[in-house]
Formats: C-alpha cells, sequence, structure tokens
C-alpha cells in the first residue's frame, strides 16, 4: 500500500518536470503531442538571446553575492548559538530562524515598502540580494548549525594550549571541520537566490532576473520551447548543486567522526 | 622548602554576581602530583582554567615559575592541558595531533617526526601515528592527549577530570600509567578530580575545595587520617560521626562521645583547633572492629545490634546499633579464615580505640 502511494507521489512530482527536457528537444513550437521530432534549436536561440544572457548575469551575480552573505551571517549565528550563551540566546535564534516559514509574498512587499517609501532608494540587484540573504539566512543557519555544534568547544582552546593564536585556533581547527558546512550552506543558497522569483519579482529594478524574465517569456507563445530548453538546463544544475551540497555535508560528518542526523536530501 | 613551582595567592573569581573562588593561596612544589578534589561545582576546574590561562582572576595574584602570570595568555603560558573531553582534532591523524604544539618549533621536520615517535611510544601508542584520531578509542585518546601536552615538555600538566569518561578497569590501569609516567618525566602534575579514592591513589599532596575555597591542604594519609573538618571528613572515605561534647583539659583533649563514653585525646587528633563544648567526633569504620564469639580484647568495648549486613566477598559491612549513638556504626570487616558473617538483630560487641577517634571542627 505504502509503496503505492509512494509511487504515485513521485509521479506526480516529476512528471511534469520530465516534460521540460521531452518539450525541449521536440521539433515544434507548440508544446503538445505527438512530439514533432528532435532538435536543438531552442538551445542555440538560447544561446544568441543578449536579453537572457542579461538575465542570467544579474541571477548569477545576485546568487553568488547572496550565498556568501548569507553564509558568512549563518557562521556568526551558528558559531554563537553553539559556543557561547547570552541571556536570551533561545529566543533570538528562534526568531533567526523565523524567516524559513515567512511567506516571501509578504517579505517581498514589506521589503518593496520600505526600500522606496521609507528609506526612498532606487530598486537594483542589491535590493534582490538584500531580500534572499533575508530568506536564505536560516538555510544557513540550519545547516552551519549541525556542522558547529558536533565541535567540542575544548578543541579550539586545546589549540590554544598548544601555542596557537585565537584567530590560528580557528582557522587550524574549527575551519576545516566546519568547511564541508561551509561549502553546502553556499551552494545550497546559491540555489534557492538562482530560481526564486516572488521577491525578485518585485524587487528588481530595470534589468530582471532570470525567472523574472521567463516569466516575461511565457506572454508570447512562439518562446515557450525556449523556455523549455531554459528549464531543462536549471533543472539540471539544480540537481547537480543540491548533491555536491549533500556530498560536502555528509564528508563533514564522516570526518568528524559523527552519527549523520538527517540534512536536506 | 626549595621555591614552589606555582604560587597563588589570595585569587578570586567571579562570573557576575557568583564567587567562584574565594581567595585561593597555594603553593605547589616541582615535580609534586598535585589533586585539587572536591565536588562538583566547588571551582576545582575554574582553578585549574585559571592556571592554564583560559580564564582571568578577579583579584590576586599568580606566579609559575617565578613570572607573574597576568596578562600572559594561554598560549604562552609553560602549561599544558589534559582536557576531560581529550578534545582530540577529528581531521588529523594521531601523529599531527601529537605534534600539533610543534607547528611553531623551528626544528626540521625529521627531528620532530622523532619527537611525536618517541612521544607516542612513552604513552603506549607506538605505530599509531598514521591512524585517524577520530577512529580511537576513549583510553586511546587520553593517551594521545596526554602525548600531545607533554611533548612541549611544560613545567606542568593539567588534567581535567582525565579519567572521568573511562570504564572502571581502563580507569583503574590509567592511573597506575599516570603515576609511573609522572616519576619518569619529573613534570609537575595538576589533577582536578571528584573521585576521593582516584585522588588518594595519586597524589602527593591534595587540596580539598568546597565551594570555592580550600577546606584542606595536606598529603593522602593526613587527609584520610587527620581530616580538619566535618566536611573534609565525609568526603573523604567514609567516617562515622557522632556527637560530642569537649570538656577542657591537660596537655590532651577530653571529649565525652555520645555512646562511646569518657575519651582523652591528643591534640594532633583534633587537626582543626580544639574549643570547649559541643562538637562532631569521627571514627572510620575499619578501625572499628566486630568481637565474635570468644575474642577478648585490651581495647574499649560497647554493645550493639547488627542492623545490616552487607557481604562484599573480601570485606563485610555491618551497620550497628549502638545505644547512646543516633546513627548506626558503619564497621568494615575483613572476612579472615574462620570469621562468620553475623546476622541482622546479633548482639555483638564493637572494639574501638581512643587513638582513631577525630575532633571535628563544626
Amino acid at each position: 500500500m505504502l509503496r503505492g502511494y509512494a509511487v504515485l507521489y513521485l509521479i506526480f512530482l516529476y512528471a511534469p518536470i520530465a516534460l521540460l527536457p521531452i518539450f525541449a528537444f521536440n521539433d515544434g513550437s507548440i508544446i503538445a503531442f505527438p512530439l514533432q521530432g528532435f532538435t536543438t534549436r531552442w538551445f542555440s536561440e538560447l544561446w544568441t538571446n543578449s536579453a537572457l544572457h542579461n538575465a542570467v548575469q544579474n541571477s548569477l551575480f545576485i546568487a553568488v553575492m547572496t550565498a556568501v552573505f548569507a553564509t558568512l551571517l549563518g557562521i556568526c549565528a551558528a558559531r554563537a548559538g553553539a559556543m557561547a550563551s547570552f541571556p536570551g540566546k533561545q529566543g533570538i535564534l528562534g526568531f533567526v530562524m523565523l524567516p524559513l516559514v515567512l511567506p516571501e509574498i509578504i517579505v517581498a512587499v514589506s521589503l518593496l515598502i520600505v526600500l522606496r517609501q521609507v528609506l526612498g532608494l532606487q530598486l537594483s540587484n542589491w535590493s534582490v540580494i538584500a531580500a534572499h540573504v533575508l530568506i536564505c539566512t536560516p538555510f544557513s543557519i540550519a545547516i552551519l548549525n549541525g556542522a558547529f555544534q558536533n565541535l567540542d568547544p575544548a578543541m579550539e582552546e586545546a589549540a590554544m594550549d598548544l601555542g596557537e593564536s585565537r584567530w590560528s585556533a580557528f582557522r587550524l581547527i574549527t575551519l576545516p571541520l566546519v568547511m564541508p558546512g561551509i561549502v553546502s550552506s553556499l551552494l545550497i543558497s546559491f540555489t534557492i537566490s538562482l530560481d526564486e522569483f516572488i521577491i525578485a519579482f518585485f524587487l528588481t529594478g530595470t534589468n530582471p532576473t532570470m525567472p523574472v524574465y521567463i516569466w516575461g517569456l511565457l506572454r508570447f507563445p512562439g518562446q515557450l520551447p525556449v523556455v523549455m530548453a531554459l528549464g531543462t538546463i536549471l533543472v539540471a544544475l539544480s540537481i547537480i548543486l543540491l548533491t555536491i551540497a549533500e556530498y560536502y555535508r555528509r564528508r563533514g560528518l564522516a570526518r568528524a567522526g559523527v552519527a549523520d542526523t538527517g540534512g536536506f536530501l | 622548602m626549595t621555591r614552589p613551582l606555582i604560587h597563588l595567592e589570595s585569587i578570586h573569581k567571579y562570573y557576575g554576581d557568583y564567587h567562584a573562588l574565594r581567595g585561593i593561596d597555594l603553593d605547589i612544589r616541582p615535580g609534586e602530583f598535585f589533586s585539587l578534589l572536591g565536588p562538583s561545582g566547588c571551582g576545582k576546574t575554574t582553578l585549574l582554567r585559571t592556571i592554564a590561562g583560559f580564564e582571568d582572576v578577579s583579584s590576586g595574584n599568580m606566579f609559575i615559575d617565578g613570572r607573574d602570570m597576568k596578562r600572559v595568555p594561554a598560549n604562552q603560558r609553560p602549561t599544558n592541558m589534559v582536557f576531560q573531553s581529550y578534545a582530540i582534532f577529528p581531521h588529523l591523524t594521531v601523529a599531527e595531533n601529537v605534534g600539533f604544539g610543534l607547528r611553531r618549533d623551528p626544528r626540521p621536520k625529521a627531528e620532530k617526526a622523532k619527537a611525536v615517535e618517541e612521544a607516542l611510544e612513552m604513552v603506549g601508542l607506538r605505530g599509531y601515528g598514521k591512524r585517524a584520531a577520530h577512529a580511537l578509542s576513549g583510553g586511546q585518546r587520553q593517551r594521545v592527549a596526554l602525548a600531545r601536552a607533554l611533548i612541549l615538555k611544560p613545567k606542568v600538566l593539567l588534567l581535567d577530570e582525565p579519567l572521568s569518561a573511562l570504564d572502571k578497569k581502563m580507569r583503574e590501569q590509567m592511573q597506575v600509567e599516570l603515576i609511573r609516567l609522572q616519576r619518569s618525566v619529573g613534570i609537575t602534575f595538576i589533577l582536578v578530580t571528584h573521585d576521593q579514592e582516584e585522588a588518594l591513589v595519586m597524589s602527593d599532596r591534595i587540596a580539598v575545595m568546597f565551594e570555592g575555597e580550600i577546606g584542606q591542604m595536606a598529603d593522602p594519609e593526613t587527609l584520610y587520617r587527620r581530616p580538619n573538618s566535618r566536611r573534609v571528613a565525609e568526603f573523604i572515605g567514609k567516617m562515622n560521626i557522632l556527637p560530642g561534647h569537649v570538656t577542657e583539659g591537660g596537655p590532651g583533649v577530653t571529649v565525652d562521645v555520645a555512646g562511646l563514653g569518657r575519651a582523652e585525646v591528643a591534640t594532633e587528633q583534633a587537626p582543626g583547633g580544639v574549643v570547649a563544648g559541643d562538637t562532631a567526633v569521627g571514627i572510620r569504620p575499619e578501625t572499628l572492629a566486630i568481637l565474635f564469639e570468644g575474642e577478648e580484647t585490651t581495647r574499649r568495648v560497647v554493645e550493639g545490634v547488627v542492623d545490616e549486613v552487607v557481604y562484599y566477598g573480601d570485606m563485610t559491612y555491618y551497620d550497628v546499633r549502638v545505644d547512646g549513638v543516633p546513627e548506626p556504626l558503619n564497621i568494615s570487616m575483613k572476612n579472615l579464615i574462620g570469621r562468620p558473617v553475623l546476622d541482622v538483630g546479633t548482639r555483638t560487641r564493637v572494639a574501638w580505640d581512643e587513638r582513631s577517634l577525630v575532633v571535628l571542627a563544626r
């Protein structure tokens, strides 16, 4: 029984995604069966579309920046959560995780109001980065918490006791042990930012990100196969990045010799 | 006395309002095996960490090898520490762990590798250098932690409950090995432990700590036989505590002990000092003896009834109720040939000796 449900669920989940590559290679501008034959035409069209290139560039820039900032913030929070104790620690750490369940549309609208009405700033890639950092940081903290909580705080002290300074103790002991968590956090933040739509839609300035650009393409039925081709590439890229992230997370646990407790994949 | 290696002068430590160390004065001699013993929360680990330089002192002076330790950070002190969790670096090999402290050592690589190999051999882990540190057993981690700290030839080795994570058998074996190691390297060891037996077995001297203060500091035998207060007496080993009343007199001390009667004791049997009036009197279970059928003694005798019997194989532990003594007396008897094990409810005689009484302050 359970197995039957699981199979149905997987079909429901992945069948639409499976359509992407099928129609991306279909030689016909209408998305319908029967298939017309094999072509890579839509992919070459991607290659020559300069508006798309700009959108991709924007998205990559935003995703890289988001990944770096979210991970830096995540390191600080996770380290404080694991090693320091201060009044109200539990409450503060709980609040930091809140954006994880906050509806993105609310984040988007309120940020738009703050940026435009309250601060009077122009929308740009940086406004999207700020919002993406907001939603990615909880993921980063969740990943890095695991890495930091497995650390014995006495290890940095031991390194200092053996002659190292505070910074070199962190660099030689803590950093290598949490590095897999950092890589994993970078990759997941990057992926989340790369295909985030709602916030980007509200907060992009004159140059859209890739998801916003794709949404724009949907108004032209003739462009649909191109969207399919682009979608195929994105799905492949997401899967690859998440797999790498999970690989690093598990390697980190194995290196520290602790049991696996969850994770995203 | 030779110049102390470690000299502490009225060390105080506050965490906010909490007064963790309340005026510690301490001298530790070079080459000594010194233990800080006490219940959890007594400040013994805090004291060790201030010596290591992980905690600042709020006031007071600390000298190690004649050098003032004020504002000297942990990485510049002539001390090394074995942590309770061992704090082995799991991403490094055993040899990299042991050689960690030599990173800033200018000697050539081959010499350092030799030093690592020697350190491993010293703790009985020869040939383990290439293994991954996280794959070691508890006892092996302990040895790696020891080798890692000793390779720097510190003036003082600080050990924070190093045996508490090991099982009983392993613990006893490591106790013996630690003593042997300490004698062979000649380094001063300071051990923190809550296990009084461990402290008695291993130390040259012990400081018993309660609530941020040193209750008594002495060699194990003095500590056991002449505790200076009731809490030290009760913390170290087992002690029968009886109410007593000191009446002044003579060169010695005259004390009325509840249930046992009047006794004359020497002044050194009251190491905490004597004041006339109500007091507590201690007597160890092994200095009391059950007189079995037909046995006679020149010692003093009281009568009692066996209240409880615990048979331990080599020993039998009795609780004997004696008229006038509020709590049953604990008596431990070796099970020698021909000695019966008494049943609960048996009337028996108990022999005791004035020389084994301790008059306890407070």
